[in-house]
């Protein structure tokens, strides 16, 4: 006996957000390519232009002027780029007209990452047979060490782009782990090439900062140039040898330019410090920034000129009393609702 | 077209599914063996022919007859241009019956099993989804010792199962079930070689027939 079941409207309306991202078929592409191409040659025509030379920033000058927008954002401006780009490069439908589907595991749900697990477990077992059979003619097994030091394995974000499908965290860890399962094993020379395409070089690096040698001008004075900023001041100095321990700011005498007296010591500062003040001259441009900020800048440039002719350890003595660092320190910007950048509005009880 | 489709039906044994196995065959890829007595499922009692030292010992001659229904099945599904799948939850195993699934050019399933695959495959693999339309199952538990869901989701989706049962399995659901061991490596290597060989005959004929329609 069967019984009537009742149901309302709502459950028969198919739920369209379901099905996930819309999958766009090979032939929708090609067509997109071919419309995008004709188009290309009216707009180059329309221009005025030759068609064959129309690269993509003239196509973009030319729809900039064709269809001025004033919207704010880029992104929602008039755009006409090769459908590689705007599509997203994603899957396109995977069976072919009879319904069969191409990949073999793809009732699985996750094609790419298992076909992936299947190739590297069969490398695994190539391996290991081949230490058997060296075994077995009592070979000595090859160990070059692999240098792990500056290489390290593929991340989550660059496999999921390998394989354009979502990789959860157990899945990438199991799949690592099988790497470093089979790059520890004693013979995995033979699938050394298999395992590079999932390893990446780590550039070592090396943030030594060059010293630059001592230059010298036309009468043979030894000089050397250094530029510094602090807030929004920049400036340049260049410190000349066998001097008497003048100093010029953008042509003018530093008690002229600097009246205050924290400015000059802020000035003299890295001389003090490697007790060579009456030793140099110095000539300096500044701009930007205020008495105080110019001030620093001009220090920042001259300790960073006087290194040229210190030795190492008194650089790393300069470095340590914070010589050489740029300060970082700029004008907070205030926000809305508070009065400046930490100061709120008066409270008022009522 | 449709004498392509009907002819197979009229002969027993079209594919000659027989020759493919002898009882020594089974005997030696230790087929037999089952587990201890504790172990053994009521729906199994039936196909084990007698217990020796604890061990249950299951009946080849029963084992024959039903591989033979089960061989000849498939064949005939792949001479209809039928999807198969091959499902497995065993990790010893997992590489070999993927690349059994892939040398016949059918598919496999040895991993994690998504519960929505067969009873929402619409949805999370897109609308016009054909499903399996067999479903090879070398060793019916996952790795819980429970019955895989698969069988169940097949059952409800009417798509016939074939299925190497073993002692503490349960035969129920499935359509053509076959007793025999599947923990021992040789057996596994033999139900697999047994099922590349049916399909591929069956692939071949179909093939022929096609060629010798096309010829007239």
């Amino acid at each position: 006996t069967l019984r009537l079941i009742c149901t309302t409207t709502a459950v028969q309306r198919k739920n369209v957000g379901a099905s996930g991202p819309e999958k766009y078929t090979e032939a929708f592409i090609k067509k997109q390519i071919e419309e995008f191409n004709l188009g290309k040659r009216h707009l180059a025509n329309m221009m005025g232009e030759d068609p064959e030379t129309f690269t993509q920033e003239d196509i973009d000058r030319a729809i900039a002027y064709l269809f001025p927008s004033g919207l704010f954002d880029k992104r929602a401006r008039p755009l006409m780029k090769h459908p590689t780009e705007i599509f997203p490069e994603q899957r396109k439908i995977q069976w072919g007209e009879d319904g069969r589907p191409f990949h073999f595991l793809f009732y699985t749900g996750k094609q790419s990452y298992y076909s992936l697990m299947h190739e590297t477990y069969e490398k695994l077992l190539n391996v290991q047979k081949h230490q058997d059979q060296l075994i077995a003619q009592d070979l000595p097994l090859q160990k070059e060490k692999r240098n792990l030091v500056g290489s390290r394995w593929l991340t989550k974000i660059e496999l999921e782009e390998m394989l354009l499908e979502k990789v959860s965290d157990d899945d990438y860890s199991r799949f690592i782990q099988l790497l470093q399962k089979l790059a520890a094993l004693p013979c995995a020379d033979i699938e050394e090439k298999y395992i590079q395409k999932f390893s990446k070089e780590v550039p070592v690096q090396l943030q030594q900062v060059i010293i630059e040698p001592l230059q010298h001008d036309e009468r043979g004075v030894a000089f050397s140039t250094g530029e510094g900023k602090r807030k929004t001041a920049r400036a340049t100095a260049v410190v000349y040898d066998n001097g008497t321990g003048k100093i010029t700011v953008n042509g003018m005498d530093i008690l002229h330019y600097f009246p205050v007296l924290q400015d000059r010591e802020q000035l003299l500062f890295p001389f003090q410090f490697l007790g060579r003040i009456g030793k140099h001259d110095m000539v300096c441009t500044v701009s930007g920034g205020g008495r105080s900020a110019q001030a620093g800048a001009i220090r920042l440039a001259s300790a960073k000129a006087l290194r040229s002719f210190v030795t190492e350890k008194e650089v790393e003595f300069m470095r340590q009393a914070g010589l050489l660092t740029v300060d970082p320190r700029v004008k907070e910007r205030k926000k809305p609702g508070q009065e400046g950048s930490r100061r709120k509005f008066t409270w008022k009880k009522r | 077209d449709d004498k392509l489709l009907t002819e197979p039906l009229s002969h027993p044994d079209f594919f000659s599914v027989k020759e493919l196995f002898t009882l020594k065959d089974l005997f030696d890829a230790r087929v037999h063996l089952g587990h201890k007595k504790g172990c053994r499922h009521r729906f199994m009692e039936p196909y084990i022919f007698g217990c020796r030292l604890d061990q249950d010992i299951i009946d080849l001659e029963q084992t024959m007859q039903h591989l033979q229904l089960a061989l000849n099945f498939t064949a005939h599904v792949a001479y209809r241009g039928g999807i198969i799948l091959f499902v497995s939850r065993r990790r010893q195993f997992c590489h070999l019956v993927e690349s059994t699934a892939r040398a016949c050019g059918e598919y496999a399933h040895t991993r994690y099993w998504q519960g929505g695959l067969l009873t929402n495959a619409r949805i999370q693999f897109g609308p016009g989804v054909r499903l399996p339309d067999l479903l090879v199952f070398l060793s019916t538990l996952n790795n819980v010792f429970e019955p895989h869901v698969a069988i169940r989701d097949a059952a409800k989706m009417n798509i016939p199962t074939v299925g190497v049962v073993d002692t503490n399995c349960n035969p129920c659901l499935i359509t053509y079930p076959i007793p025999g061991n599947d923990d021992s490596p040789a057996a596994l290597e033999l139900y697999c070689r047994l099922f590349r060989m049916a399909i591929i005959r069956a692939k071949d004929k179909r093939r022929q027939s096609e060629a010798v329609e096309e010829l007239r």
